[in-house]
């Protein structure tokens, strides 16, 4: 019978079930009211019933009350005035002497985002955060979250942050964990005030409640402690040994967390100690069982294990052969046991390690066999004693003729003639047989470097290097470049007695062609070949710092920082392991410091084993600056630095700008954002009668001049945030990761929110849409024109630049909208030199309209007046650095013409080329029906 | 924190969708269907990020059950959640499936309202729920002020898995012990992975709150007491029999501070049957089969296979369901078998000859040859010739693990640890029992 509720379909059951929830019986109401759960469910719209089911909320049957809650929690906040209509309710509810419906009331009541619901929670709130029932007050404690995320200042106002506080010593270790969470996830959106003030008192109170609490509260208090740091060594061993037992808790979730505040107080205690030593052997079990839960947590626990083996290889050393991959281990489990298989392979244990990858290369699954061939030469690279037994392995592999796994060990060849030169040149001949066969770019680039490299043992190098040749247009620049060098290699090797003049002059003409672009040229010709590194893909030492203050989160398993990940300010703080302090030791000493930077003696060094130069610059600033950086003296320094420019030429570079800096987007339809990246923020925005502007994507960088990647974008101004939304297509033959941006200095201080989330390779002919948050917080410089914005894009084959112009409006602000009384004063007090006006021609919007759509991009009507058939529109814009602009729109209804005087207070300059961009802003067909425009001066 | 939580249909289609967070939009429910159920790919991993929306997924027969969350959550912890998730819906309507999801929708709702407040877990012990959330529904009305309070109590106590007052006629108690055996061996016949994951599980109907000591042949306790004892005798051959555990973990209700301090596993139980603990062990492992395979290549078109199955345990016990897999390449065209025990077939859907045998004593040897005819392929590909499995069940720990006591004391009920009825049976079951070849 329940299964009909699913399929109803709601236009032609509205009505019944109107007259089902009016109904007198009792069941009759409640079948009624789950009919519209169940509609509810499956996405249909049925707030039409609202005032009908709120009706049946006052009854004393707890079911129907839950649904009836239900139902208002979804459609509360479309519906606020009728919501109020259950205010009352909720209030009489929190008074009953049932714990279970008081508890329900303030549970449900946090949960309905309506500003007058939330003005009468306060009262009942303040009741159940001191009720005498723990039920009632581990539901309250989280009702203070709730409460915070819809309006913290009323939190803040009403002393709940103090309540919250003292449920940290509640009798009720449930109330405590609930008030720790609740806590946290507040503090996280406050920096800076210290919300948990954790203090030797207050971390005993959570080591005890941790021994009484349910596992997830357990996960709570775990997580908590991760965020203090001990005094000193004795204090951080102190609750190491407390903390220990957990290891052994059936919940994974709480033993991860456990690991994670052993990791971070681990790096407070000295070596050298014998507790340290017993911790390091207490912490390989729990990890190990991990493996053995479902497969979706040994995924995690496996991400987590990479980045612990990274850190402190030395725990699961003796480990390698749980991570032996299992013929029936989802490919995810596989893919991640291979990564620490190679990461905890060494001369013990090499034989069995070789052994198994062998086996695996003959496995299904493509990704995981080219894994595990690259595997094989990284144990090669990693461990010299069994160099020898890896390569015929690989010959091995290469005699399967299965086309993959040849170009995949070719690939990983090339790697191990590199760390070792001269010494397995005999299978060149080998390799030189599977010439036909290799199609991928990485493959035959591999190829040529190494009939390169070798040409003087080669007898027919030229023929060989010559057949790839023919095929030169066709290539994916990695080839071509590879070809390049290696023609050139060629031709310097054999300059004194080569007598093929074709060769040479194929040789010159790409010398000259590369002199062109002498960047390429430099990296590629004259660049030294980098040592082929020990270790593969090593996270960089800060972030893995940074990684392991959260493991078991979304971060560790993402293996990038919440940041990244995590819109707006939560997360965006660095967490940072702790350096060692030892109690009655000051923190210079050189012991301390010594062990700052890590606990392996002799952390492996980073070095790329892709030969970029220039990635290494980029990588070095990467990290968003710190949300500390103080807005107002950007905006001072900001109006100094556009002061100091020259009037008459800003006004000349904004009108060059504004003709011929912008993409043509006339007639072009308005893009509809980023495809999926958008999806959500569309949801965001109903309601609301038009977005801010955003132009159609453009083209930026072209394919031809990035080998291979393109990127085409638009910036947008979502949610009060600046967004860079790229779609970037790869063109190329390989697979694109490691993408990276930088922003050059600009006028406005824009720069990257986050790192580039470009979080799975970008496979051939696939594009991805990424949405790139950014502040301003960064560098300014002037730029001409002032809207322009020069970007660096680095992936795994190169660095790219290319430099784009974003819309002034994206700097508008939504708090832009000027008092009246103050605009009037503001207007009156800037001198009219500062004013400019310009006129635009054929416009075909009535005022009303073209203030909606003004206001959708942050531009703000503060009044409206009509005079002799016109409309004047005044209007406030607020930039982000603070400076305000003022204009008066003139709209005649006869003429279909605009008149326009915008004022600023900070120049004449500022002012001329704001307007510029402002008027690009009609332009760019964010008014439909203009078809141009022309300024007077 | 859990953002909020969804349930499908094979189709995609929603079932179940409680949102607990203002920023998951209704369109989280479509971003997830699109991109991961109705994604063309493999699913490549268990968390996916879509628009800076991070889902957490598990699948339970055809339903999916998806976690949804745009902040760094603890992923551990909604893994587990998920898990507990399934396992409370199946303790209150049995299997999950469309249909008993449907029929239990209210119910449904009711429970993830109670147990993710804010996207916070909350108390999931099905024990302590459904003192509050039955499926009749609650009569709040007729509850006296102490019940009320006494529930509460429960969900938020110390003993939040277990509720007072309990009364049985006769106070029993079952512990089983059930390991899974795993093994990967080379086709020379040499261990390349072996361990033992068991569980201990525990069925409990005792009465008041007992107060329970679990003892088993750990080898660090043995080993204490040995010296302890200090009769050298007795050292020893309690140690022959002791095993080494690797690690264990235990349900929430065992003390895990005095297990670490004195490696003692004392507890008040949950009512009825529940996982006590979990341990893994490495050494000594009773191998119970060992299989040895000989396949030969005879020209391109045919493959010679012959496998042994040895028994290795005490001659009187009897292993159970036992069934060997031999894969066959995706080119075979026809098979032949003969074996001298049980029956085998050629399965073509699942290219393998399975081969079952109902039970075998130990020490015993059985054999089966099997000729492979195959299609000729252009295939350069080599056949990967995936490991010959094999299941079983053995009336035996092959860890070796031993209950040496559970002690059961209640202080204020009138009845001891002799009046206790308690049962222990021990089953080995192969967990992935390899064999290459």
């Amino acid at each position: 019978e329940t299964n009909k509720l699913y399929c109803t379909s709601v236009k032609c059951c509205i009505f019944e079930l109107k007259a089902e929830l009016n109904s007198d019986k009792k069941e009759k109401k409640k079948e009624a009211v789950k009919k519209v759960i169940a509609s509810m469910t499956v996405g249909k719209d049925v707030s039409a019933l609202f005032p009908d089911v709120v009706n049946c909320m006052q009854t004393d049957n707890l079911e129907l009350k839950k649904l009836v809650y239900l139902y208002l929690m979804n459609y509360a906040k479309s519906q606020p005035d009728m919501a109020i209509m259950a205010v009352n309710t909720f209030v009489k509810d929190c008074e009953d002497p049932n714990p279970l419906i008081r508890a329900l009331a303030v549970r449900t009541m946090g949960c309905i985002r309506v500003d007058k619901i939330t003005e009468y929670l306060c009262e009942p709130l303040r009741k159940c955060l001191k009720d005498e029932d723990p039920y009632v007050r581990k539901t309250a404690a989280v009702c203070v979250a709730k409460l915070h995320d819809i309006n913290a200042q009323l939190v803040e106002d009403q002393g709940f942050l103090d309540t919250l506080k003292d449920l940290i010593s509640d009798s009720n270790p449930m109330v405590v964990a609930n008030a720790v969470a609740a806590l946290s996830e507040i503090s996280e959106s406050h920096p800076n005030c210290n919300l948990l003030d954790l203090n030797p008192q207050s971390i005993n109170k959570l080591l005890t409640a941790l021994n009484e609490c349910t596992e997830w509260g357990q996960i709570f208090i775990l997580d908590c402690l991760a965020n203090y740091t001990p005094r000193d060594d004795r204090e951080s061993q102190s609750i190491c040994e407390r903390v220990t037992p957990r290891l052994s808790h059936a919940n994974s979730a709480v033993v991860l967390s456990a690991v994670k505040v052993l990791m971070k107080f681990m790096e407070m205690l000295p070596k050298d100690l014998d507790y340290y030593g017993t911790l390091l052997k207490k912490l390989a079990p729990p990890l190990v069982t991990l493996l053995s839960a479902e497969p979706e947590l040994q995924y995690v626990a496996l991400r987590n294990i990479n980045l612990i083996v990274q850190k402190r290889p030395e725990i699961l050393k003796h480990e390698m052969k749980v991570f032996f991959v299992k013929y029936n281990d989802p490919i995810y489990v596989k893919l991640e046991k291979l990564d620490i298989m190679i990461r905890l392979a060494s001369q013990a244990n090499i034989a069995q390690v070789l052994a198994e990858l062998k086996e695996y290369a003959t496995e299904v699954d493509v990704d995981f066999v080219r894994k595990a061939v690259r595997a094989i030469g990284r144990c090669a690279i990693k461990v010299e004693q069994s160099a020898e037994r890896c390569v015929s392995t690989l010959l091995d592999l290469i005699q399967t003729k299965v086309n993959y796994v040849v170009q995949e060990a070719i690939v990983v060849i090339k790697d191990i003639f590199r760390k070792y030169p001269n010494k397995y040149e005999s299978v060149i001949a080998t390799l030189c047989e599977n010439l036909d066969s290799l199609d991928e770019p990485e493959a035959r680039a591999a190829m040529i470097w190494i009939v390169g490299e070798y040409a003087e043992r080669i007898d027919n190098a030229d023929e060989l290097l010559e057949s790839f040749l023919e095929g030169f247009h066709d290539e994916s620049t990695q080839v071509t470049t590879q070809q390049n060098t290696q023609v050139l290699h060629k031709h310097t090797q054999n300059t004194p007695d080569s007598d093929n003049p074709d060769l040479r002059d194929r040789g010159y003409i790409y010398w000259r062609l590369l002199s062109t672009d002498p960047v390429a040229a430099k990296e590629v010709v004259l660049a030294e070949k980098p040592l082929i590194s020990e270790e593969t893909d090593l996270i960089e030492p800060t972030l893995l710092e940074e990684l392991i203050c959260h493991i078991g989160s979304l971060a560790s398993v993402y293996h990038k920082p919440p940041n990244a990940f995590v819109e707006g300010s939560r997360g965006v703080q660095h967490k940072r392991l702790p350096a060692r302090t030892a109690s009655g030791e000051s923190a210079e000493s050189p012991d301390a410091g010594q062990s700052v930077g890590g606990v392996s003696d002799a952390p492996p060094a980073v070095i790329p084993s892709q030969g970029d130069l220039l990635g290494d610059l980029l990588n070095l600033d990467l990290a968003p600056p710190s949300a500390s950086v103080p807005v107002v003296p950007a905006s001072m320094q900001m109006g100094v630095d556009l002061l100091g420019g020259g009037l008459d030429s800003l006004i000349a570079v904004g009108l060059a700008g504004g003709t011929g800096g912008m993409p043509a987007g006339l007639g072009g339809t308005p893009a509809m954002g980023g495809g999926l990246g958008d999806l959500f923020d569309l949801g965001g925005g109903v309601g609301m009668a038009t977005g801010s502007y955003v132009p159609p994507k453009a083209v930026w960088l072209p394919a031809m001049k990035a080998k291979g990647l393109e990127i085409s974008g638009t910036f947008a101004r979502r949610g009060g945030g600046i967004h860079m939304d790229l779609s970037l297509t790869n063109n190329a033959m390989s697979i694109m990761t490691d993408f990276a941006i930088q922003f050059n200095r600009n006028s406005f201080g824009l720069a990257p929110a986050g790192p580039l989330q470009v979080l799975t390779p970008l496979a051939q002919n696939q594009t991805i849409d990424v949405s790139l948050p950014l502040n301003t917080n960064g560098p300014i410089m002037k730029m001409e024109p002032l809207n322009n914005l020069q970007v660096a894009v680095k992936n795994n084959i190169d660095v790219f630049y290319f430099s784009c112009q974003y819309p002034i409006s994206l700097l508008f602000v939504e708090d832009g909208k000027m008092d009246r009384q103050v605009f009037l004063a503001t207007w009156k007090d800037i001198p009219s030199e500062n004013e400019t006006q310009y006129q635009i021609k054929d416009f075909h919007l009535n005022s009303d309209a073209a203030s909606t759509k003004l206001q959708g991009s942050n531009v703000f009507t503060v009044a409206k007046r009509t005079v002799d058939a016109q409309d004047l529109l005044y209007q406030s814009i607020k930039l982000t650095n603070g400076i305000w602009a003022l204009a008066e729109l003139r709209i005649q209804s006869i003429t279909p013409n605009y008149m326009t005087r915008l004022r600023t207070r900070a120049s004449l300059s500022l002012s001329a080329s704001l307007w510029v961009q402002f008027a690009m802003l009609y332009d760019c067909g964010f008014l439909e029906g203009l078809d141009h425009f022309v300024v007077f001066p | 924190m859990i953002g909020g939580l969804f349930i499908y249909n094979h189709k995609g289609e929603v079932l179940i969708s409680r949102v607990y967070r203002d920023d998951i939009g209704r369109n989280a429910v479509d971003a997830f269907r699109v991109n991961v159920i109705h994604a063309r790919q493999q699913v490549r991993s268990p968390v996916t990020n879509i628009a800076r929306t991070s889902f957490f997924h598990v699948k339970r027969s055809n339903i999916w059950l998806a976690a949804v969350t745009k902040q760094n959550v603890n992923a551990a912890m909604v893994f587990e959640f998920l898990y507990k998730m399934c396992d409370v819906m199946t303790a209150y309507f049995g299997k999950i499936s469309e249909e008993n999801i449907k029929n239990n929708f209210v119910l449904i709702y009711e429970l993830l309202d109670e147990i993710l407040d804010f996207g916070y877990p909350q108390n999931s012990e099905t024990g302590a729920l459904k003192t509050f959330i039955t499926q009749q529904g609650i009569k709040s009305q007729h509850q006296t002020k102490e019940e009320q309070s006494q529930i509460t109590s429960q969900v938020t106590g110390q003993i939040g898995w277990r509720r007072e007052g309990i009364k049985y006629r006769r106070n029993e108690l079952f512990l089983d012990v059930l390991e899974s055996v795993n093994l990967l061996m080379s086709p020379q016949g040499q261990v390349l992975s072996a361990h033992v994951s068991g569980r201990v599980v525990m069925k409990s109907y005792l009465s008041g709150m007992p107060e329970c000591k679990f003892g088993m042949n750990d080898k660090i306790v043995i080993d204490k007491q040995g010296k302890a004892g200090a009769s050298d005798e007795a050292g020893k051959s309690s140690g022959k029999q002791s095993i080494a555990i690797d690690d264990c973990t235990f349900h929430q209700c065992v003390r895990l501070s005095k297990f670490d301090s004195e490696r003692s596993i004392s507890f008040i139980p949950p009512d009825g049957e529940y996982e006590l603990m979990r341990y893994r062990t490495t050494k000594d492992i009773i191998l119970p089969f060992r299989v040895i395979p000989l396949v030969r290549e005879v020209g391109r078109t045919k493959l010679e296979v012959k496998v042994v199955i040895k028994s290795n345990f005490k001659p009187s016990l009897l292993a159970q369901k036992i069934e060997v897999r031999i894969p066959t390449p995706l080119n075979t065209s026809g098979v032949q078998v003969i074996c001298m025990k049980g029956k085998a077939k050629y399965k073509a859907s699942e290219n393998a000859i399975v081969w079952k045998i109902k039970r075998m004593a130990g020490m015993k040897e059985s054999q089966i040859s099997a000729e492979i005819e195959l299609l000729p392929t252009n295939d350069k590909k080599k056949w990967a010739r995936p490991p010959i499995s094999m299941n079983f069940e053995v009336p035996f720990a092959p860890s070796g693990l031993k209950v040496r006591y559970l002690k059961v004391f209640e202080s204020k009920l009138n009845y001891s640890d002799h009046d206790v009825i308690k049962w222990v049976r021990y089953i080995g079951r192969s967990g992935i029992y390899e064999t290459r070849c």
